[in-house]
């Protein structure tokens, strides 16, 4: 039997450890962008559109990831439409990050007070023209230090995709320890890599937000 | 014609109706206090003329703008008249001057330059021109309720609304936007004013509105709408 060095076991996982960087990466982006828009659906001065909305991130906000995952890939083969595990990985981790974020930034959105709203409305912008130049450069900055906390659950939510097939950080784990049978060596390795990841993500976040709390000035 | 129209305007919030069938013509260069209790009507009927609320009966037309609940109207209307308010609501995260810029630039599409160029002629007219690059925040309130006013005035627009704008005011700021207001009124601004200040309202106004539960109480020059005995008290 081969024997099995603690650098071999490091190698593998830290190879696996790219691909979890990867789809946190594609997780975050592709769910902001998606979150965008649902956050400009959310606050529509449409009423229909805003029910479709904030429908979306209830059901998103309100149902295991793990499912998601699973509708993902089973449900969308059911149709016909064969998804290997990457895509539907992405695809549910997108759209799961989408609704958080959207909620998260229409919180910040609220936070600006009214007047700012009817001052730029009275010298005629419009609602678009309100958003971009003037709620969401206000509302971003309030928004940076829990967006930065949230992609630290994108992080740990990509080990659930491991459960569909996807090898990242997690299911090279498992690969591993099924080959060397030092389960608690490994899953210890993969836990200090996912702390190594995480870690600086959450620091960051309390460190912007104390930062944003000592300037009170608004620039 | 009459510059602005206000024809039988009433406005309800839900089932609490607020004016009761508002009639004022106002004419170009006039100056017009809205005076009354609390609760009135007064700061209703001026978000209703530019459309901030919106009436839920009679007509309101502002040099030939009409207020209809769309978006082309509403802007069309907003461009004819500017609001100043009570907490002056500048934009904190612009500087002074990217403050009276952002609307020509967005709304009006006007060059940069030229928008600058009307930017630092307004800020001087209300006496701020050397905060041109400060951030709201380093202001007093007075100052920032006078670069909202040049913010206004940068628009181009044929009459202004003014929303009780000294009473957020610390007593020695009020003067100097008064001032503001007064230079305005004689340059032959048409003001529609919801204010406090009686004495100013006698000084400046053309005509007095008084309010009372949603209906114009009183109307005429000042001297016949409080007369001097009233104002001592
Ligand atoms: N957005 C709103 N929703 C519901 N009711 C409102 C709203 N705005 C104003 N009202 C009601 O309308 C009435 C008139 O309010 P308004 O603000 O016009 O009075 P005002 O004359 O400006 O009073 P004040 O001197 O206190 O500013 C009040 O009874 C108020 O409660
Ligand atoms: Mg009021």
């Amino acid at each position: 039997m081969t024997e099995f060095t603690l650098w071999d076991i490091l190698r593998n996982l830290l190879l696996a450890t790219r691909w979890t960087i990867l789809l946190s990466l594609v997780s975050f982006v592709g769910g902001g962008l998606v979150g965008l828009l649902l956050l400009f659906l959310r606050i529509s001065s449409r009423k229909a559109v805003r029910v479709f909305a904030r429908c979306y991130i209830e059901l998103f906000q309100g149902t295991p990831l793990l499912m998601q995952l699973f509708i993902a890939f089973f449900g969308l083969g059911l149709f016909g439409i064969d998804v290997p595990a990457w895509l539907a990985a992405g695809l549910a981790l997108i759209l799961w990050t989408a609704a958080f974020l959207a909620e998260i930034w229409r919180g910040c959105v609220e936070a600006i007070t009214k007047g700012q709203w009817e001052a730029s409305a009275s010298l005629g912008m419009g609602r678009l023209q309100q958003m971009r130049y003037v709620i969401l450069p206000q509302a971003m900055k309030i928004a940076v230090p829990p967006t930065v906390g949230f992609s630290v659950q994108v992080v740990k939510g990509t080990a659930l995709t491991s459960i569909i097939g996807f090898v990242e950080l997690s299911k090279a784990g498992t690969v591993v320890t099924n080959a060397t049978f030092q389960p608690f060596t490994v899953y210890g390795l993969v836990a200090l890599i996912y702390f190594a990841l995480c870690w600086p993500l959450s620091k960051s976040s309390q460190m912007l937000e104390r930062k944003l709390n000592v300037a009170h000035r608004n620039h | 014609m009459s510059l602005i129209e206000i024809t039988e305007v009433r406005k309800s919030f839900g089932s609490n109706e607020v004016l009761k069938g508002i009639n004022l013509d106002v004419q170009p260069g006039e100056v017009i206090a809205i005076i009354g209790k609390s609760g009135s009507g007064k700061s209703t009927l001026l978000r209703c003329i530019n459309g901030l609320e919106m009436i839920s009966g009679g007509s309101i037309s502002v040099a030939g703008a009409q207020l209809l609940d769309d978006q082309l109207h509403l802007k069309t209307l907003r461009l004819k008249v500017g609001m100043i308010f009570q907490q002056f609501n500048l934009f904190p995260h612009l500087t002074v001057g990217g403050n009276v810029i952002l609307s020509q630039t967005v709304v009006k599409k006007t060059a940069r330059p030229v928008a600058e160029a009307m930017a630092r002629k307004m800020l001087d007219r209300v006496g701020l021109a050397q905060k041109f690059d400060a951030y709201p925040d380093e202001l007093s309130g007075g100052q920032q309720q006078r670069v909202a006013i040049a913010r206004a005035l940068a628009m181009e627009p044929i009459a202004l609304l003014c929303d009780e704008i000294t009473s957020a005011l610390d007593p020695e700021l009020v003067a100097e936007v008064l001032a503001v207001v007064r230079e305005l009124a004689n340059e032959g601004m048409t003001l529609l004013m919801v204010t406090h200040e009686m004495k100013f309202a006698r000084d400046v106004c053309s005509r007095v509105v008084f309010m009372h539960q949603g209906r114009v109480h009183e109307i005429g020059p000042p001297g016949d709408v409080f007369p001097i005995r009233r104002l001592r008290s």
